[in-house]
């Protein structure tokens, strides 16, 4: 499964209960409501188990997190070259 | 009839009360006292010392009541001097004293000394315009039998209930819900559109219950039955003002000012022939309140707090110490989290409306203990933060106001972070936060602009609804019904004026003083009285600039500036704590989670047909696994239940609570072929 899809099942399960029509993958998480801000840090924790990787604080922004498309991008510079990921 | 000699304070100014009835609206087919018997009986709790009833052709009125003194004069149904009129009452009217002096001056004679009897004359003399002269809590339907008209009346921010439904030609009215049902041909739906209101702004919208065709008389307004026909007219609105019609003064003369009408709203809110208590949180509002009394009228006042078993809602600290500053006679309860899941099912049998909170249950408690205590009424601190600008929502909605004009700017989003310095405490979370706040902000101009972001994260919610219920609920879009129903003047208020309008319109009617309030007070027979709700404290703070109301991110400056002199400085200078209650804790614990588990079962889920039974599912495996679930989780888990227990016990399974058996105190019978009167 790609990190995309990943991403998604866990999206849908934990913050959408299965409702997962309306999610594309550039809908905004934030705009649309999907997640809050303890979603934010269960999402976090949810990369870091399956991925191992380590998050810092300040990559924790919109542009790495606030979208599946985003999230993808941001975990495959994080596993391919940690250092690459946007500050 | 007694020529009214007036001996005030002494006589029934007490006079707790469910009242009933039932108004032919075109035919004239009498009505049975057991069925106006029936529907008093089921709100036994707001008054089971006395009943009355009242019959004609044309009319049922009935009156439950908890009286403690004088149960000679103040039996109700209470009439004028000729009996044309006759009033079944709930509530309290404050100046009803000056009231009754002025009506004996024009010529009024009384037989009682209660304050139920100058309403009656109050109408007689100004008719609908006798509401601008009340101040008070009130709900009452006075019957002019002459006339043929009924009219049905509620106080101007809604702190008693007042309830009415039409079928087959008939307007059934009651302070509750459970009465109208009593009528076993009234259907006892849920409304769809109540559905998606609760789950939209915590709470239906004024005149809307949660069940189809049952309705509410909103705040301030009236209902008249002439002529065949039902009109429902507002009389008053929450008073704001543009800018130019504020007030030029400075805080300190506004303080000043804001002190005297208070005292005075307290003053005559201590008119009863009963030990009047108070409810000492250890916050800004209630501890004034309590304060105001303990120095001017009554320095042994009995106080009442809430002690909650989890540190994050508990207030104790500042309630030991307002408790010390005033030694006072103090009592508390212990708001376990078993207590709270364990009564949430009583709790609902009393608010007749889910909730998306378990904070009124603690309240449930605290009147227990007041009843036990031996008292009735309670002053309490409720009002203050929406009179006055005490909440988060209103700063919110400067900060964001602000923070819109230049979207862009650090300095401004910023500002955000001192509202909600618990919550940004992660530093982790702090973009994440800012985009939350600054949805919305694209668009400064929407009237609803303080109150989007919140509806729209409770919505959310509403992913767990049902297909068909969603089909029901179709296109309907409740803030479009708000912003439809928004005052003409509306438009000319600045942005903190506008948002406390909403959250008094929606929130402090129907929750607050509802769920909240009235009714898990009156579960136990306990009567709360609100200073901060005068209506002339409201209209003063109206005219109040907002500028004053919260100092730059200061709530309530000008309230705290009022207590300074009373007040300990840790009080008047402590963060605001909103007053909350654990829900995971409360209803997933070893002691409730059995009866949430039968109530939302998939069985359960799928046989109410509210609710999607895979997604409920995958919530309750969620909330079992995470340690602390997010706000929404908590409210989708407490909305769900709630939902499923008011379907429960109103809908699937409604019993009246009691056989009714018991007869009442006093009945007028002046039907065509019964007139009689039997006490």
């Amino acid at each position: 499964m790609d990190y995309l899809e990943s991403v998604r099942s866990f999206v849908v399960a934990n913050f959408l209960f299965g409702d997962g029509e309306q999610l594309d993958k550039e809908t905004s998480f934030m705009e649309k409501g999907i997640i809050d801000s303890t979603g934010i840090l269960e999402l976090v924790m949810f990369l870091e188990q399956t991925y191992g990787i380590k998050i810092e604080d300040d990559e924790l922004v919109p542009e790495n997190l606030d979208s599946l498309a985003s999230v993808a991008r941001f975990i495959e510079r994080k596993v391919n070259c940690d250092t690459t990921a946007e500050p | 009839m007694s020529t009214g000699a007036i001996s005030f304070y002494s006589s029934t100014f007490f006079v707790m009360c469910g009242i009933a009835g039932i108004c032919h609206i075109s035919s004239a087919d009498g009505i049975s006292p057991e069925t106006i018997g029936r529907m008093i009986d089921v709100v036994e709790h707001r008054g089971p010392d006395e009943t009355g009833i009242y019959l004609d052709d044309n009319v049922g009125l009935g009156h439950a009541r908890l009286s403690i003194i004088d149960l000679s004069s103040g039996t109700q149904p209470i009439h004028n001097e000729d009996q044309t009129m006759w009033i079944v009452y709930n509530g309290e009217v404050y100046n009803y004293p000056e009231l009754r002096a002025d009506l004996s001056r024009k010529g009024h004679r009384f037989y009682t000394t209660s304050d139920t009897e100058v309403l009656v004359h109050l109408y007689e003399e100004y008719g609908p315009d006798c509401l601008a002269r009340m101040n008070g809590q009130f709900a009452f339907a006075i019957w002019d039998a002459a006339k043929k008209q009924l009219f049905l009346a509620r106080d101007r921010v809604g702190i008693r209930p007042l309830h009415y439904t039409i079928q087959n030609g008939e307007l059934i009215f009651a302070s509750e819900i459970k009465s109208i049902f009593a009528n076993k041909n009234v259907p006892r739906r849920i409304d769809p559109l109540a559905m998606d209101q609760i789950f939209t702004f915590w709470t239906t919208l004024p005149g809307t219950t949660t069940f189809k065709n049952v309705l509410e008389v909103p705040p301030g307004h009236y209902l008249k039955v002439a002529n065949g026909q039902v009109l429902l007219v507002k009389y008053w609105d929450l008073p704001f003002y543009p800018r130019d019609e504020h007030l030029r003064i400075s805080p300190d003369e506004i303080s000043e000012r804001i002190q005297q009408l208070l005292l005075e709203a307290v003053r005559i809110r201590l008119r009863a022939d009963v030990p009047v208590g108070a409810y000492l949180s250890g916050g800004l509002d209630s501890s004034g309140v309590t304060t105001l009394i303990v120095r001017n009228f009554n320095s042994d006042v009995r106080t009442f707090g809430i002690r909650f078993e989890e540190p994050e809602f508990d207030e104790g600290r500042h309630q030991s110490d307002m408790v010390s500053f005033l030694e006072a006679n103090h009592g508390e309860i212990h708001a376990s989290n078993e207590k709270i899941g364990a009564a949430l099912a009583d709790c609902l049998w009393h608010t007749e409306k889910p909730l998306l909170r378990t904070a009124p249950v603690p309240l449930l408690l605290l009147s227990r203990l007041v009843r036990d205590s031996g008292l009735k009424v309670v002053l309490t601190g409720e009002g203050g933060d929406e009179v006055f600008g005490g909440y988060n929502i209103f700063r919110e909605a400067k900060v964001r106001s602000f923070w819109a004009r230049k979207p862009d700017s650090d300095r401004r989003a910023a500002l955000i972070t001192h509202l909600y310095p618990y919550i940004f405490d992660d530093p982790r979370l702090n973009h994440t936060l800012r985009s939350f706040f600054a949805r919305g902000l694209e668009e400064p101009n929407e009237p609803l602009f303080s109150h989007m972001v919140r509806w729209a994260n409770t919505s959310k919610l509403k992913t767990f609804f049902s297909a068909e219920l969603k089909e029901q609920i179709g296109s309907y879009d409740g803030c479009e019904q708000v912003r439809q129903n928004l005052p003409a003047a509306y438009p000319t208020w600045d942005c903190v004026s506008k948002a406390q309008y909403l959250e008094m319109h929606i929130f402090l009617s129907n929750y607050l003083l509802s769920s909240q309030g009235d009714r898990v007070a009156m579960a136990n027979s306990v009567e709360i009285r609100l200073p901060y709700l005068d209506p002339n404290i409201m209209e003063f703070m109206g005219h109040v600039p907002s500028k004053w109301k919260i100092l730059g991110l200061n709530e309530k400056y000008v309230l705290k500036k009022s207590f300074q002199r009373i007040l300990p400085e840790s009080i008047t200078t402590r963060s605001k704590h909103p007053y909350r209650a654990p829900i995971k804790q409360s209803l997933l614990n070893g002691k409730t989670s059995r009866y949430v588990d039968e109530f939302m079962s998939p069985e359960a889920i799928g046989k109410t047909g509210l609710f999607h039974v895979g997604r409920v599912k995958s919530l309750l495996d969620k909330l079992r696994r995470v340690d602390a679930p997010s706000e929404s989780d908590n409210m989708a888990l407490v909305g769900i239940l709630s939902s499923q227990l008011v379907h429960h016990k109103f809908v699937e399974n409604f019993s009246d609570h009691r056989d009714c058996s018991s007869s009442a105190d006093l009945i007028v019978d002046r039907r065509s072929a019964h007139s009689k009167c039997i006490e």
